[in-house]
């Protein structure tokens, strides 16, 4: 199957030009979230683990570059985050061969590179309903600032992510601790949905991620893939000109 | 004006609306069951939006929402007008939900409801298929069950916004296999067109291409391999879709590669 027609975005090249598919996150893929979820998995409105990997998407609206400024809301707009926005480091891969229903050991056969990108979230403690308020704001998907060729990085081996605010290094994870490994999210998530040459893949990030606010410079890095910095500003929502419609 | 995206001849053309058949850009009249639909559009983003009309939100058992419960689609999930879609063996419950699409024209931000009009292209039909087997209770509806390959139908026509007086109050209805099994009004959403547009632009950018599926009304049934599903929204067009097996629809029991 070829890959989707995907317009291209409208407003101008802010994400990576090469990054043209659809980019999924797995949420709850760190085993302290399962974790902390814990007895609460099996109550209402959970009833139960999770089964299926539980995907998100990260919209064109949200793709950004290294050094790009990041609008974040502010009170009192949204009161019940100004407490920040979450920094969320995370490993992703950018799909070669498209993935039908492949096992986890040939994973690395339909990888085309991999990258380093800043997940960023409101914070939101219920998982119940999708978080699209939350997760799909402008800029809040930081993209690495180059995308390593698999040749020279293995993007299935563990890997360290850090993550800094304004220089200090703030919180560190690695992805021994995935609940899914790489391979196992794409074989899993090949099972119900094709990923396509170009689509990109996030093996997610804990959901304790450090909270910034206005005016850090937050920053999430792998060893050997890449860092990629950007700044946190206040969202004005006017900058589209009169009537907030750009014309 | 309705328009129209077909494979015929060994290329893409847009094409638009003659009745019964399509006439192409380059001016060859053809059946429309002589083309192979793609969506009408190119997309962007795809909203999709859950429990919108509230017979369908009291139909599934669910309180009726304080805000719009919207997730999203990848392109992947799209096809169009007369496309096969897989039902695979061994599930129980799968349905088809006719919707109102909302295709936005231009990138906005911030845009109040009153002037929400101004930023819609066109309107299309959309048949927004869900498998409640594989339902979970994390970011439901989860992907898994929303966003499988060719379990959203997009089509046939882009029907430009002037064409539509009132996207309010358009009747939408379902045939399987020739009987109706699903009739509504796009009166009854909950969230109307134009306040989905000012929730979303209020914190985040839409584009040309964006797509917004508005939800569905009562009237969801099971449908089975072999099925004709038929959903139409009154003066925007008529989807036609078929419901195929695993080996009808080419693939195979095990992993492959």
């Amino acid at each position: 199957m070829a890959a989707p027609q995907i317009a291209s975005a409208p407003w101008g090249a802010r994400g990576p030009a090469w990054l043209t598919g659809t980019v999924y996150g797995a949420l709850l893929n760190h085993r302290a979230d399962v974790e902390a979820l814990g007895a609460r998995m099996h109550g209402p409105p959970y009833l139960a683990p999770p089964k299926a990997p539980i995907l998100y998407i990260k919209p064109r609206n949200t793709w950004r570059v290294n050094g790009d400024v990041i609008p974040i809301p502010q009170p009192p707009a949204l009161p019940a985050h100004g407490a920040g926005v979450q920094v969320g480091a995370t490993l992703a891969v950018i799909i070669g061969q498209p993935c039908v229903r492949i096992r986890a050991e040939n994973a690395p056969r339909h990888v085309a590179a991999v990258t380093v990108i800043n997940d960023l979230s409101l914070p939101h403690k219920e998982v119940f309903r999708p978080a699209i308020k939350e997760r799909c704001r402008d800029a809040f998907c930081a993209v690495g600032p180059w995308v390593a060729a698999v040749a020279g990085i293995d993007p299935f081996k563990e890997h360290a992510l850090r993550t800094f605010i304004n220089g200090e290094l703030r919180a560190t994870w690695n992805t021994r601790d995935l609940v899914r490994s790489l391979a196992q999210l794409m074989a899993d998530v090949s099972e119900f949905m094709t990923l396509h040459a170009g689509d990109v893949l996030m093996v997610g990030t804990p959901r304790d991620a450090p909270l910034a606010g206005l005016g850090d410079r937050v920053a999430v890095e792998i060893e050997g893939i890449g860092r990629i910095e950007n700044t946190l500003v206040k969202e004005s929502g006017a900058e589209r000109g009169a009537a907030g419609v750009s014309r | 004006m309705r328009r129209g995206r077909v494979a015929y001849g060994g290329a893409i053309h847009d094409c638009v609306d003659r009745d019964v058949d399509v006439l192409l850009e380059d001016g060859r009249l053809l059946p429309e069951t002589e083309v192979v639909w793609l969506p009408p559009i190119a997309v962007g983003t795809v909203f999709a939006v859950g429990l919108n009309y509230a017979d369908h939100a009291k139909e599934l058992a669910s309180a009726r929402p304080q805000e719009p419960l919207l997730f999203l689609k990848g392109a992947g999930a799209l096809a169009g007008h007369r496309a096969e879609t897989r039902r695979p063996q061994g599930v129980e419950f799968m349905h088809y939900e006719c919707e109102l699409a909302v295709v936005i024209g231009r990138t906005c931000r911030n845009v109040g409801r009153a002037e929400a009009a101004t930023v819609i292209q066109g309107y299309s039909v959309a048949n927004d298929y869900a498998i409640r087997d594989y339902l979970e209770n994390y970011y439901r509806p989860n992907l898994r069950v929303k966003n499988r390959d060719a379990c959203t139908l997009l089509g046939p026509w882009l029907v430009d916004a002037a064409d539509v007086a009132d996207p309010q109050n358009l009747t939408l209805r379902t045939w399987v296999n020739g009987v109706m099994t699903q009739q509504g009004s796009t009166r009854d959403m909950i969230f109307g067109v134009h306040e989905l547009i000012e929730y979303l632009t209020s914190f985040m950018t839409l584009g040309p291409g964006d797509v917004i599926l508005t939800g569905t009304p009562q009237g969801v049934v099971n449908v089975s391999p072999g099925d004709e599903v038929v959903t139409e929204v009154e003066s925007l067009g008529r989807l036609v879709n078929f419901i195929v097996d695993d080996a009808t629809y080419g693939i195979g029991p095990v992993a492959q590669g």
